[in-house]
């Protein structure tokens, strides 16, 4: 269908520390126990897109994704990852790869997605409406009631549902504004020339650009030539496309439309005049199209482009883990309420245990838990709401709450841990009480100690 | 009334010179930019193929197959009445007696076996016959040599007996699902017959290479009456391009035209599903009497369809874009619609490469079967569009063997151009030219719907410094005529824009209607947008012509009698609402009334004694002249 896929996959965000490590991107940090990237791979891999580019930052982590996809996906897909310079940011890493962009449009995909949005229906929406960028928005994601981790000064946390500001036309198919990031604090300002022409727009808070865009290759790549200092294809080039949609510096289609013909094309010319008026005509109007013709008088020809959206319906999952807290609430989502995401099966219970997982004498696995391959528990334990990992070792009298265990882990008697997230090789010594903590990798807990909203992680 | 026509006693008679007296027209369109239609063959027609095309005109089935339907028929209709007398409900009694309509009024060759049901509805014990008939049949059977027949009439034979077993426990109706074996039946002979010739004629065209040497004795007599009408032809290529093609032409001619698709037919119905690409369910209350137009859940095609973009390998990219933009609605109207799956074919004509082993003119004719087909799945096709495919198909068809990838591509993407040009844009410029010496100073035109000829014709006129007002009469639900309206303002026009309620009351001050069509059929019938057969009934009760401007390459063999046969079906919903008011909500959830059925209907069909005139690029000529261009013009299309 003349599309080529680029599934940004990201280095080591900051955002996730003390979770991530060179050895273990954030592309690869687990979600029921598969790495996050599995989920957006897979979610393409549904809608038979098998040629995918993944840009990864980094090249020690390039190399680490790209062992994980090469052992995991070699017999299906055609893969190839590339590795752009660190904080080059969104658009410097597709300016980075943009010669092995030869398609006619680009899907864009963040790797942190976790969605069962069909990426068909963003591509079709882009074609159908020959727009140069299509981006995919999906409800905000309600924080679980748990989950109010006070985890650094991270302002999206604090405000849960207000991510992106989005104004939509009346048919909801075209974006007017978008505000993201930092701007969403300030004031909100809308182009007149937009406001004018469309005659009402609809400001929603509740809606998040879920970073997957359909991109006219030749639009985008020009934008990313022509402005030299756009970092970020969120925060600079989407913005920027829409902001200049009625005002188009962009060559659509590529070639111009006016001088390349000779006289004697003329009448060739007028015919094709012709019929690009019929159809105009034949359609619904959009905006877009009435902004263009409205110019009778005035000698500039006014040029625009359309910016559309795909809304995912409410009964999709779509979520990006892009901060600890959607860590925690994708873990649970992903074996809770979208179980059908992680493509496990679930037992009678809810729940998952692997075969060769050892459970004590009186233990107990509640619904919505996942207990990895190898993992031996001692007796009266309880699991509620958890993941954990494969090859844990955990003594007798633990209770794991709303929490994620990673691989590896030893966890003492009497040890109790909620809200929190336990990264890989991690000791716990006995009756250690954890509430709402993040524990880097190889961190040893000592004995008896109590921690609440911490960030441990090694030196 | 008396009053109102009084005030018109000047223009009535004109309007009948206009219709019937002012058409020796020039028969070749007076546009320089035309390329002129190939003089000889459109003026000096042979009169041999002239009564073969006539014939072809008027869907009758060969006669044998006709005569094996009526014999068949008998024990239906004699069963059938046995269940009317069962289950003497209402609802029984309704169902079989508009099915009775549809075969008596709508397939021809049916219309006996109708008249069969109607009066043996007096003997109820009329199912007894049916053991009697078996037997007798299948001796018939064994006696025919003809292997293709015997087959299937054994199997129409067999089949029909099966159901009439299976059915006994009878529902109300039961008829449908027997006349539709039948039908399909006859079909399926039909079509092995066919594929039959069709084999041989390959067989012939593929041995026979430079000379007809195997040509029947028929068809070398076809041959000499072609060369007669033609300039002389010596080239060997155009020698051979006709021994290859004459069997399938003559087989065309003999044939009825092909069949739409009957969706109450079950099991076509089934097997069309397996194939689509684009899956739909169908509508909850359908619409008894268009039960055989596909009736579908309109809410969720879209996001279906939307989500499978990648699925759908085998479809080419901007084949599939017209295809979402058919089905959301996104374009409509004839000409636009067919320009741009034009455009898409040419796209996936210039995409296209032959795949090794495989021979061009094969495997791009499938290819762009399954492109139809799935633009058929998104909206079912108009006829100018079916015409379109045809001038295509037959374009590759023609195709030199010799030909290259390259050449072959160039050559058809010229041919589409071409087509896009003369019959819808220069056509259109004729078009113009020919209705607007129909306008004078002082004239108010009535116009409906959104046509895009009627508005050039307006524009154009009023570009010329006519002075004339516009009625633009517009209906439910989709107020297309808005967006005329606009444009027409935008230019500065003096318009009044009205919905079609009121048309009688506007009638009386206009002095022209002009319409647009979606087809014309070859017995003048106009098959536009609903509405129009209203308005041109209101027009001619109060004596203001009306004029029809349609392109000729809208213009089809096929006689229509009636809006019911072939027409389509727009979502239910849209006349369930009203917009602006959503307060009015009786109609919220009528899927969930079974009693309840709603009917959006897209075209009907304007008889033509309602029509003055019908302005093509031809020329202005009368309805009743509709089959002189098929037969002069018509076959242009995929001919030259």
């Amino acid at each position: 269908m003349d599309f080529q896929v680029v599934v940004l996959a990201g280095g080591v965000s900051k955002k996730l520390l003390p979770l991530v490590s060179k050895e273990l991107p954030n592309a690869l940090l687990p979600v029921a126990n598969r790495p996050v990237l599995s989920y957006v791979v897979e979610l393409l891999e549904l809608s038979n897109l098998k040629d995918l580019i993944v840009v990864v930052e980094g090249k020690d982590v390039a190399l680490n994704v790209g062992a994980w996809i090469s052992g995991a996906y070699a017999d299906r897909l055609h893969v190839e990852v590339a590795s752009v310079p660190e904080d080059v940011g969104t658009a410097g890493a597709i300016r980075a790869i943009a010669h092995h962009l030869t398609a006619k449009d680009i899907l864009i995909v963040s790797g942190d997605l976790v969605s069962d949005v069909p990426v068909g229906a963003v591509a079709a929406t882009h074609r159908r409406h020959d727009a140069v960028v299509t981006a995919l928005l999906c409800n905000a994601p309600i924080s679980g009631p748990l989950e109010s981790v006070s985890s650094g000064g991270k302002d999206k946390t604090k405000k849960p549902g207000r991510y992106d500001l989005i104004g939509l036309d009346p048919t909801k198919q075209f974006l007017l504004h978008i505000a993201t990031g930092a701007e969403v604090e300030k004031d909100l300002r809308i182009q007149k020339s937009i406001l004018r022409a469309v005659g009402q727009i609809e400001i929603r808070a509740d809606l998040m650009d879920a970073h997957l865009y359909a991109f006219k290759r030749s639009v985008l790549l020009e934008v990313l030539d022509q402005k030299s200092a756009f970092q970020s294809l969120k925060h600079d080039v989407l913005p920027y496309l829409v902001r200049s949609q009625l005002k188009s510096e962009v060559l659509l289609n590529g070639t111009p439309q006016a001088e390349e013909n000779g006289t004697e094309k003329v009448n060739s010319q007028s015919n094709q005049q012709m019929i690009s008026q019929i159809l105009a005509n034949a359609s619904e109007p959009t905006f877009h199209l009435r902004h263009t013709l409205g110019t009778i008088g005035s000698d500039s020809v006014r040029r625009a482009h359309k910016c559309c959206v795909y809304i995912s319906g409410s009964s999709k999952y779509c979520a990006r883990l892009n901060s600890i807290q959607a860590y925690n609430d994708i873990n649970r989502d992903v074996i809770g309420e979208a179980s059908h995401l992680s493509g496990y099966s679930f037992s009678a219970h809810n729940n998952i245990i692997h075969p060769t997982a050892e459970l004590g004498a009186k233990t107990t696995v509640g619904p919505h838990c996942m207990l990895g391959e190898g993992s031996q528990m001692g007796d009266k334990c309880s699991v509620k709401r958890s993941v954990i990992g494969r090859h844990c070792r955990i003594g007798a009298n633990v209770k794991v709450v709303n929490s994620v265990v990673m691989n590896h882990v030893t966890i003492g008697d009497f040890c109790s841990i909620q809200g929190s997230v336990i990264c890989s090789n991690v000791q716990l010594q006995e009756r250690a009480i954890l509430k709402d903590c993040q524990v880097g990798a190889g961190f040893v807990v000592t004995s008896g100690s109590e921690q609440k909203g911490e960030v441990l992680a090694k030196k | 009334m008396d009053i109102r026509r009084a005030s018109h006693p000047v223009i009535d008679p004109k309007v009948r010179r206009v219709g019937f007296f002012d058409q020796p027209e020039p028969e070749s369109p007076h546009l320089p930019d035309t390329p002129p239609p190939d003089p000889v063959s459109s003026v000096i027609m042979p009169p041999p193929r002239l009564l073969s095309e006539r014939t072809a005109a008027v869907p009758v089935p060969e006669s044998r197959f006709r005569r094996h339907e009526l014999d068949d028929q008998v024990p239906i209709g004699s069963y059938n009445p046995a269940q009317c007398v069962f289950r003497a409900s209402p609802t029984a009694s309704i169902t079989s007696s508009s099915v009775g309509i549809i075969d008596g009024e709508f397939s021809e060759d049916c219309s006996g076996a109708g008249w069969f049901r109607g009066s043996e509805l007096s003997f109820p014990d009329g199912g007894l016959d049916l053991p009697a008939v078996k037997p007798h049949e299948v001796l018939a059977e064994n006696r025919y040599d003809d292997a293709v027949n015997v087959n299937n009439l054994r199997r129409v034979t067999e089949k029909k007996h099966e159901t009439v077993k299976e059915v006994s426990p009878d529902t109300p109706s039961v008829s449908q699902p027997l006349k539709a074996k039948t039908t399909k039946a006859e079909r399926r002979a039909l079509q092995e017959a066919q594929r039959a010739a069709k084999a041989a004629s390959k067989a012939n065209g593929n041995s026979a290479v430079a000379e007809s040497g195997k040509a029947s004795p028929a068809k070398s007599k076809k041959q000499s009456s072609q060369k007669k009408d033609g300039p002389p032809v010596t080239s060997s290529v155009t020698i051979y391009k006709k021994s290859g093609n004459h069997p399938l032409e003559k087989e065309r001619k003999k044939d009825p035209p092909p069949q739409r698709m009957q969706f109450d037919d079950q099991n076509r119905v089934e097997k069309a599903k397996r194939r689509a690409l684009v899956n739909q369910t169908e509508a909850r209350n359908r619409v008894e009497i268009f039960r055989h137009l596909p009736q579908y859940e309109h809410g969720n095609q879209l996001p279906n369809l939307e989500s499978r973009l990648f699925q759908l390998d085998s479809m080419h990219p901007a084949v599939f874009k017209v295809g979402l933009r058919y089905i959301a609605g996104d374009i409509s109207g004839v000409n636009a619609r067919c320009t741009e799956m034009l455009r898409a074919l040419q796209d996936a004509i210039i995409d296209y490469s032959t795949p090794p082993e495989k021979v061009l003119i094969r495997d791009l004719t499938a290819k762009i079967n399954s492109y139809v087909s799935f633009i058929s799945e998104c909206r079912p096709l108009s006829i100018s569009m079916g015409n379109a495919i045809r001038f295509v198909k037959s374009r590759i068809a023609k195709l030199p063997l010799s030909y290259t990838d390259t050449e072959a591509k160039t050559a058809l993407c010229s041919d589409i151009d071409r087509f896009i040009n003369e019959k819808i844009i220069i056509a259109d410029k004729v078009i113009v030219g020919h209705a607007i010496t129909k306008i004078r100073d002082g004239d108010v035109l009535l116009t409906y719907g959104l046509s895009c000829v009627v508005e050039m014709i307006l524009l154009s006129a009023h570009d010329l410094g006519k002075k004339f007002r516009v009625v633009v009469v517009d209906s439910r639900p989709k107020f297309e005529s808005q967006a005329l309206l606009a444009r027409l303002i935008a230019k500065g026009l003096s318009c009044m824009y009205t919905h079609i309620n009121a048309v009688s009351y506007i009638m009386h001050e206009v002095t022209r209607v002009f319409l647009g069509a979606s087809a014309v059929m070859s017995n003048g019938t106009v098959l536009s947008k609903i509405g129009t057969a209203c308005i041109a009934m209101v027009a001619h009760e109060f004596r203001v012509p009306v004029l029809i401007c349609c392109e000729a390459f809208k213009f089809h063999e096929r006689v229509l009698l009636d809006s019911i046969c072939c027409n389509e079906l727009g979502d239910p919903d849209a006349v369930a609402t009203v917009p602006g008011r959503m307060d009015i909500n009786y109609l919220d959830n009528w899927t969930n009334k079974e009693n309840l059925q709603l009917l959006n209907l897209m075209y009907d069909v304007t008889p033509s004694d309602y029509i003055s005139v019908i302005v093509t690029d031809h020329g202005m000529i009368p309805p009743t002249s509709v089959p002189v261009i098929v037969r002069e013009y018509g076959q242009e299309h995929y001919i030259t």
